[in-house]
């Protein structure tokens, strides 16, 4: 049986503020298979890019990981040093962060950048090899290998985007992080972007994980999906069950909340707004929202269960 | 009787530094919005297709390079004083970013209270609250959890229908919201709207909304323009546009949209767009180079506009047995 590639147990992150703690994300499990596509999906405030952030230990004060701990294949990250946490971003763990195509370097060339991440992984190479192992990656993500002498401010957003995908795979990590990384494009530009960063991830056998709020996105590309409301998972299921039976109330109305080009006039909001992270709701945190509360979901806090291949945090599944 | 706002041929070319061309953000566009029959017209369009530049042209914000923009016949860059204040009462703007257009030091209060005292819209401050109150109403929101506030206190969605109940004041005849919903939530997404459709519903208001997200302008508009690259690419009555659409750029973009769909064809289509060879020239159609259909005819000349149908014109050679469609009927395609 293969083993999981990467694994998150009971992780916790709070962010300290002067009027209480916030809690981010809130005892969050769950385990991705080798070259597995899972989704981290949810409403801004969710928890889903500090989740995503976290893994890499990314999270800068105030916030901090309270509990938990994460693992690449047999390595705890928590117990890395500092060089030894530099060695696995990239290597072992990539991230393609949001707006990604505002993190290239504006006054350094492209394959400037991506020589960068090899020399910094103490990768050294003949001058001749670093430009042929470049021109690869550039072709790797549909690049012609003349852009790897020209500056980000020469490419257009889908070119930058590839760019960032093409620094991500550099080091042919086991586990891609991209955090809404088509969220600024068009979508001809973004299915051109997602089918690059499929390709490539299929090449690599590497698994990814995509946070996003876009249901119709997360439909199309992972093959597992997690919601999280609230800083906790609520619904982790394959996606073709979320998609054809979504059980957790809130996923319901996140996928109704997705305007239909079939029918006119049906379009939905999530009523109420996403609860503020400093006061949560007691028992259920979305029972405000949700049409189906009971007593029993203002008063108890549901868990994370097992339900037909499913997970799904709610008294009434 | 004369439209309310009407773009005659009317075109925007950013000039260039020295010795560089300068770049055509909109290429002559004609279009109408009559007052006496409110709707929703969609302008859609990938970044650079010239939305934006659009909006701006009808709300004076930048001067066009070609054509005019004219206001109840008027040219808008020779309107007297009164005509301008006439002007800017009638055409109000919502933007795309709900943080950028609130100062942080004032209340909320306060970009509410600008245009009932730029206009003199009340006579005394119970009506000038009165006026407020009914707005903020107008677009769902309660006045009592937003006056008195200040912007960091509110939600996005409630900061951008602030933005809305404030275009609402002056009682005008046309909104232009460019990218209203775009940096809020997509649960948000739907009441925003929702609010903004009500507000052409219930108080006549016709909006121009400036989108790159053809779904949401399918839930809330009644008539839509496609532009590419500067060009207009297909118009007409939403259903037919959106439901079977004709230009090559427009099916494109339908079928790029990602849907929350179990079969998983999204990725498969783009994996077999086919590559068609074709170069762009100066004077042919601007998306020859990307279009499945591209024949030598598209690059010889500039497509024309063709009417299909009673109510959709599609800029492509391919509908060349058509009627061409003079340039200043687009209004009433568009019309309902």
């Amino acid at each position: 049986m293969t083993r999981p590639v990467l694994r998150v147990e009971g992780l916790s992150v709070a962010f300290d503020h002067p009027l209480g703690k916030v809690q981010a994300v809130d005892d969050v499990s769950f385990a991705l298979m080798p070259g597995e596509r899972f989704g981290l999906a949810g409403e801004s405030g969710s928890g889903k890019s500090t989740l995503a952030l976290s893994i890499l230990r990314l999270i800068k004060p105030p916030g901090h990981i309270e509990a938990g701990s994460v693992w690449l294949d047999d390595a705890r990250i928590a117990h890395l040093d500092d060089n030894g946490i530099r060695q696995l971003r990239l290597a072992g763990i990539a991230l393609v962060p949001q707006g990604s195509m505002n993190s290239l370097n504006p006054v350094l060339r492209i394959g400037g950048q991506i020589a960068d991440a090899f020399a910094d992984h103490g990768l050294r190479l003949g001058y001749r090899q670093e430009q042929r192992r470049i021109a690869a990656l550039l072709d790797a993500v549909g690049l012609p290998a003349s852009v790897a002498r020209m500056y980000p401010h020469e490419l257009s957003g889908g070119m930058k985007q590839r760019a960032c995908i093409a620094v991500a795979i550099s080091l042919r990590p086991k586990v891609i992080i991209a955090d809404e990384p088509t969220s600024a494009l068009d979508v001809v530009v973004q299915r051109q972007v997602m089918a690059t960063l499929a390709r490539v991830q299929q090449e690599l056998g590497a698994a990814v994980i995509l946070v996003g709020h876009d249901m119709g996105l997360m439909a199309q590309f992972v093959d597992r999906l997690g919601i999280m409301y609230a800083g906790r998972l609520v619904e982790v299921a394959p996606i073709a069950d979320i998609i054809a039976r979504p059980r957790h109330p809130y996923t319901r109305a996140l996928i109704a909340a997705l305007p239909s080009l079939e029918q006119r006039g049906v379009l939905a909001g999530i009523p109420g707004l996403a609860p503020s992270l400093r006061e949560l709701p007691s028992g259920c945190a979305f029972h405000p929202r949700c049409a189906l509360a009971t007593d029993r979901c203002r008063t108890k806090r549901p868990a994370l269960r097992d339900i037909a291949g499913a997970q799904i945090a709610c008294h009434l599944a | 009787m004369l439209p309310l706002i009407e773009a005659v041929n009317v075109g925007k070319r950013f000039a260039g530094g020295i010795g560089r061309e300068g770049t055509l953000a909109l290429a002559g566009l004609s279009l109408a919005i009559h007052p006496e029959r409110p709707s929703v017209i969609a302008v859609v369009g990938e970044s650079g297709s010239g939305k934006t530049t659009l909006a701006r042209l009808l709300l004076g914000l930048v001067e066009p390079t070609e054509g005019m923009v004219r206001y109840r016949g008027e040219d808008l860059r020779r309107l007297g004083r009164d005509a301008r204040r006439a002007f800017r009462r009638d055409v109000q703007a919502v933007f795309q970013d709900p943080y950028g257009v609130y100062n942080p030091f004032y209340r909320v209060d306060h970009v509410l209270a600008m245009p009932v005292r730029r206009f003199g819209l009340a006579a005394s401050r119970s009506e000038a609250r009165d006026l407020i109150g009914e707005a903020l109403r107008a677009v769902g929101l309660r006045p009592e959890e937003i006056l008195g506030r200040y912007p960091h206190q509110l939600s996005g969605g409630q900061r951008q229908r602030v933005m809305v109940a404030r275009a609402l004041l002056p009682k005008p005849k046309l909104i232009v919201a460019d990218e209203p919903v775009s940096m809020v939530d997509a649960s948000l997404r739907a009441t925003i709207l929702g609010s903004l459709r009500k507000l052409t519903d219930e108080h006549g208001i016709s909006i121009l909304y400036i989108t790159h997200d053809l779904a949401t302008a399918y839930q809330v508009s009644d008539a839509i323009l496609v532009l590419y690259r500067a060009h207009l690419a297909e118009a007409g009555a939403i259903e037919p546009v959106v439901r079977r659409p004709q230009h090559p750029y427009t099916q494109l973009l339908v079928s790029a949209i990602p849907r929350a769909h179990v079969e998983r064809d999204w990725l498969v289509q783009e994996n077999e767009m086919p590559r068609n060879g074709v170069g762009l020239t100066p004077e042919g159609c601007v998306f020859a180079d990307r279009c499945p259909h591209a024949v030598g005819l598209c690059v010889a000349g500039p497509p024309m506009l063709h009417h299909t149908e009673t109510r959709r014109a599609i800029a492509c050679v391919q509908y060349r047995e058509h009627a061409v469609l003079s340039a200043g009927a687009l209004g009433e395609v568009l019309s309902p």
